[in-house]
């Protein structure tokens, strides 16, 4: 026997209760009639939102620095870390009168995550030397288009004034490291 | 000839032979790294110290050991001098405090800069490098300039090796760049800004062990490990014209000269070779160039293997196993004489 509650069919004439049908017919009811005031397990998605956990890895962002210039130098290190080769960027060198634009030097013109062969393990997270870019807490929009789903610098990038809350993502670590005096030479002037 | 022995490999070199050259005949890890030396330039070394080493033993008929440190790459090996490099605490102490020396005006802009992932002094500064710095005062800054039509010089990553000087009075007719000032305001320019157009000039940018020369046509391409180093050549007539190929899919990014593992350029190539020619059908195309399994730009990187090569290399391996306590290390040379078989079975198999 594969369950203990499998019950044994046997022929045996109903009783009058049972042949009337009323009693269970007002138990099938009691039962649907107990379900419309229990709690309901569905959500009125997207008018609202379950709350993700502080560790969810969703969509990511490319972070502004506090004037509102791209953190992002294109150094490749994000790339090289994916397991899943979804990242790809090329690199341009900061013209004079840009310095408001680009943090540094040099910047990604094309930064572009193929979000479907991404497979949201953070490593990109964790490799970037610029604190750049991370994953949210955000769902990535979906598409029935396969070429939509390659997230380019406009997807990505947050809008100043309009900046992708991460602080859950900052860990105590980061923040100690971000601290430590020794770093300071990597500020800019 | 003279014998010498560095970290208990003994080795018989002509004379006249410098400690560095001598290691690098025996090669691995036991050869100093080198900054500043170069093998093709006459006169390059001496300046930047990473190479020194300690001679625990000057010669057979003096053998008082010499009290400091010394540079490898200038003091040439005495008959029976005994040479530590690895194998002494000391000197690796002091080579961390060359490096630290090194990297105080060094800026951290590694993501940025292009020799990033090729870089003489980023290899230096991981294996003996900290990972912080105790220098708190400003740094030293320069603009970026252009030396020439096709060289950018980012000053503030110099570390004043001097090869690029040697470069310019040894392979090229005139020189018209050079370091100006001294002490702590060196600096490597030119009087008149935008001059360098020598043909030759561009084998610059691969003798600087850093980021500082770097090639207008590359800058910012591309990663270094993003591209696919491919061995070509073409007829040239001003130089050799072999050189690697750094090339994207079907495009050709970047032209260099090709180096040794030393980093040392094998022959010097032409400007035109390396600025101009950067269409695919101008080359022929050898095969991929191999890379060393330590190096980043080995990921995805794919070669033949050559068998009698691997030969060579296994038999050597059973040869230095040789000498050790062959009980422990028994299975590993059965290991060893297994893939051998294997080895020589295939090359049977392939004739």
């Amino acid at each position: 026997m594969l369950t203990n509650r499998s019950k044994v069919v046997v022929d045996k004439k109903m009783t009058f209760s049972e042949r009337i049908y009323l009693p269970a017919i007002i138990g099938g009811l009691f039962i649907t009639i107990k379900h419309f005031f229990k709690k309901k397990a569905t959500i009125d998605y997207p008018k609202v939102t379950r709350e993700m956990s502080g560790v969810y890895r969703g969509q990511h962002v490319l972070k502004v620095d506090e004037n509102g210039a791209e953190r992002c130098v294109a150094c490749g290190l994000c790339a090289v870390a994916c397991p899943a080769e979804a990242i790809t960027m090329t690199g341009a060198e900061r013209k004079p009168g840009e310095e408001k634009l680009y943090r540094e030097e040099k910047y990604a013109a094309v930064y572009e995550i193929n979000m479907l062969r991404c497979i949201y393990c953070g490593l990109c997270e964790d490799a970037c030397p610029k604190e750049a870019i991370f994953l949210t807490d955000r769902l990535v929009e979906v598409s029935s288009n396969r070429d939509d789903m390659i997230f380019g610098k406009d997807k990505l990038k947050e809008k100043y004034f309009n900046e992708v809350d991460i602080t859950k993502r900052l860990t105590k670590e980061v923040i100690e490291f971000k601290k430590d005096k020794f770093h300071l030479h990597n500020q800019m002037d | 000839m003279p014998k010498v022995t560095i970290d208990n490999h003994e080795i018989e070199v002509p004379e006249g032979t410098t400690i560095l050259q001598a290691a690098r005949m025996i090669g691995g890890d036991i050869v100093p790294p080198a900054m500043c030396y170069y093998t093709k330039l006459e006169g390059s070394g001496g300046y930047c110290r990473t190479c020194i080493v300690k001679v625990t033993k000057g010669s057979e008929k003096d053998p008082r050991p010499i009290p400091k440190p010394v540079v490898s790459c200038r003091t040439t090996v005495m008959d029976g001098m005994v040479v530590e490099n690895t194998t002494s605490e000391e000197l690796l102490k002091a080579r961390r405090g060359v490096v630290e020396f090194l990297l105080i005006n060094h800026p951290l802009d590694c993501p940025i800069c292009d020799q990033a992932g090729e870089c003489d002094l980023q290899d230096l500064s991981y294996a003996h490098g900290l990972a912080s710095t105790r220098y708190k005062f400003r740094r030293r800054t320069f603009e970026k300039i252009d030396i020439g039509k096709l060289i950018k010089l980012h000053m503030t990553r110099c570390i004043l090796c001097y090869r690029c000087v040697k470069v310019a009075d040894q392979i090229t007719n005139n020189r018209v760049h050079g370091v100006l000032n001294r002490g702590d305001v060196a600096e490597i320019s030119t009087y008149i800004s935008n001059v360098i157009e020598n043909d030759f000039s561009g084998n610059m940018i691969d003798v600087c062990p850093v980021g500082a020369l770097t090639d207008r046509t590359f800058r910012f391409k591309s990663r270094v490990w993003f591209t696919k180093p491919i061995d070509a050549h073409r007829e040239c007539s001003k130089c050799c014209g072999r050189v690697a190929l750094w090339m994207k899919g079907d495009e050709i990014l970047r032209v260099t000269a090709r180096k040794n593992e030393y980093h040392e350029v094998e022959e010097w190539i032409c400007n035109e070779c390396r600025f101009e020619s950067k269409d695919k059908n101008k080359w022929i195309i050898e095969g991929p160039r191999h890379i060393t399994r330590k190096s980043v730009i080995s990921q995805n990187h794919y070669e033949n293997i050559d068998l009698s090569k691997l030969q060579i290399e296994v038999t050597r391996q059973i040869k230095a196993q040789g000498g050790k306590d062959i009980k422990e290390h028994s299975s590993r040379v059965q290991f060893e004489e297994k893939s051998m078989k294997a080895l020589e079975m295939a090359q049977n198999s392939k004739r």
